[in-house]
């Protein structure tokens, strides 16, 4: 029943996309060790089309739990301070961080 | 006093509870025990990241007032302590990573809240692999436990420090976090008792995310006893979850039993396969014999997707990564790297540099079965090959109540062995998996020793109902003398 061993071959091309959409600056180095073992946990995971599951319903959660309400009761918030104790850099009631506008996403 | 304190280490819950309320000692006397004890072993075992040492006079001398007062209840002024992942207020929660390094959470975690609030004391916070990605704690930024037991081994992870903590005598009991097998596995290698109780049982309001739809709080204890305990004060439906289920809790406690008759357990012949080490495999086959003695009925199950379950973990917890650990974006909390230019370039930098590698990995892997043209082969696959999985059970318990199986197919392995090669890390959950996938309760019970070194037995239960594991567990324990097994670490010179 198991398929022939499956290769998933990276380009290093390949990561370098998935490392700017997961925003995560990787070294070349980096992203050919990655290339490497992105290959072979997606080959491993590959098994899976040895399934048929074309009739079967996902499961994105086990709980048969839909649209909980919270009460509409009004309470307190965090404090301004609590919320921005941890900030790395903070400037009046605000998070400071670089200028967000002027980009192409 | 150190003949006494001695005793302590290996005492449960239960044993405290009563040195508490016969005044024999106080929570405080326990308390600076308990302190004792980490400065003793601590500099080997390195299970605490934090030592809340203020923190914990503060709680016992307070559990010493209510308990003078004439209050009672099974936890108070018992020490403990928390996986690094569970908010404390103003106490730091690093998450075993650079990127949380610094981090005070303005809020408790449910489950801390209600620690506290039935008296528990804080001893600390406990080394995990970071952002719980991992079955060795080899994976922490705040460097590496050593397992009890064999301290060249790992203790297992990702709640390595939970479980190391425990088995070293450091703290009464801990919690851990499961989302595939890091509260189970990690007792079974330190050879404690593990619990991760059913999807939605127990609150994770303040519980830092790995992956939504799989993430579960619970107990690593000594005894199945100690286990219920704790479960009965952190169960239950907390309006700040709104993933918390509506479910009675029972009292645990009042349902174990000794006797096993009527009970049905489960062998499924999927658990009993090649890569299993063959003392593991001795062990839980002789625990599941075990079981029959004590009047259970062994019925043969069949989960045919249980070897698909380690894939589809490996495509749905990775895309729940990839989402959740988008906030670490070195604004709001946590590290900022100083190295960018501008704003993405911040954001780049501060996540190579803070985030360690297996954490990348999964960011990365979980971005590409995300990404356009991939979701339908690899996501949502997943998906549908979970639904299988979890029909598989059910199915399976409508001819049993409980299922039994190893908890990892190995004991400890040594610290480095297997770091260079992710996919072999991931195959020590292969048996926790599944259950993670259904969202069913699991507990790993000692059973016995493989090369000297602690195996686990892992009891599956339908559902909320995490009675019938416990009982099933419990009268196992009661039958058997492995949970009484302590390693041989000798304080240091100093301590």
């Amino acid at each position: 029943m198991r398929q022939e061993e499956v290769t998933v071959e990276l380009t290093l091309e390949d990561v370098r996309h998935i490392a700017t959409l997961a925003r995560i600056g990787l070294t070349t180095q980096e992203m050919e060790t990655m290339r490497g073992q992105l290959g072979d946990i997606l080959a491993h995971v590959s098994q899976l089309n040895e399934l048929d599951t074309e009739a079967i319903p996902p499961t994105a959660q086990v709980l048969a739990l839909q649209d909980v309400l919270t009460a509409d009761e009004p309470r307190l918030s965090y404090p301004v301070d609590a919320m921005l104790a941890n900030a790395p850099e903070r400037e009046g009631n605000y998070f400071r961080t670089k200028a967000v506008l002027g980009y192409e996403t | 006093m150190r003949h006494e304190i001695q005793a302590l280490e290996g005492a449960t819950v239960g044993a405290l509870r009563q040195l508490l309320d016969a005044r024999e000692l106080s929570s405080v006397e326990l308390t600076e025990a308990y302190l004792e004890r980490i400065a003793a072993v601590d500099d080997r075992v390195r299970s605490f990241v934090t030592v809340t040492r203020n923190t914990a006079l503060e709680q016992a001398t307070d559990a010493d007032r209510r308990i003078a007062s004439g209050e009672a209840g099974p936890l108070l002024g018992v020490p403990m302590a928390l996986k690094d992942l569970l908010s404390t207020a103003g106490i730091v929660t690093t998450c075993g990573s650079r990127i949380l390094q610094g981090y005070h959470p303005p809020y408790d975690a449910t489950v801390y809240a209600r620690l506290r609030d039935v008296g528990a004391v804080l001893l600390g916070k406990l080394n995990m692999d970071e952002f719980a990605m991992g079955s060795s704690t080899e994976n922490s930024a705040l460097g590496i436990t050593a397992n009890p037991w064999d301290l060249a081994t790992v203790p297992g992870g990702s709640s390595g420090g939970s479980a190391a903590a425990v088995a070293a005598g450091e703290a009464a009991f801990t919690l851990g976090s499961d989302t595939g097998g890091s509260v189970r596995q990690p007792a079974s290698l330190c050879g404690v008792v593990g619990l991760k109780p059913t999807y939605g049982r127990v609150s994770r309001f303040g519980l830092i995310a790995f992956a939504s739809s799989l993430d579960q709080i619970g107990p690593l204890t000594r005894t199945v006893e100690d286990a219920a305990l704790v479960l009965s004060v952190i169960a239950g439906q907390d309006p700040l979850d709104a993933t918390s289920a509506p479910v009675d809790v029972p009292g645990y406690l009042a349902l174990l039993g000794e006797d096993l008759r009527g009970l049905r357990v489960g062998v499924p012949a999927e658990y009993f396969v090649e890569g299993t080490e063959p003392g593991v495999e001795a062990a839980v086959r002789e625990g599941i014999a075990q079981l029959e003695r004590l009047g259970a009925e062994l019925v043969d199950v069949s989960l045919p997707s249980t070897g698909y379950a380690l894939s589809t973990y490996y495509i749905i917890a990775p895309a729940e990564v990839s989402s959740n650990l988008s906030r670490y974006d070195g604004v709001k909390y946590g590290y900022r790297s100083t190295d960018g230019e501008d704003l993405i370039e911040t954001y780049l930098s501060t996540r190579d540099q803070g985030f360690g590698a297996e954490v990348k990995r999964r960011i990365m892997v979980g971005t590409y079965a995300l990404s356009s043209g991939y979701y339908d082969a690899y996501y949502l696959k997943a998906q549908k090959v979970r639904t299988l999985i979890k029909a598989e059970f059910d199915a399976a318990f409508e001819r049993c109540d409980v299922i039994a199986s190893p908890t990892s197919p190995s004991v400890a392995f040594k610290i480095g062995s297997r770091t260079a090669d992710p996919l072999a890390m991931y195959l020590s959950d292969v048996f926790t998996i599944p259950a993670s996938m259904a969202g069913i309760p699991a507990v790993s019970v000692p059973c016995g020793f493989s090369d000297g070194l602690p195996v686990g037995m892992q009891l599956i239960g339908r559902a909320f109902d995490e009675a019938t594991i416990l009982r099933a567990a419990h009268a196992y324990e009661r039958s058997t003398e492995w949970h009484t097994r302590r390693p041989e670490l000798v304080p240091s010179a100093g301590g």
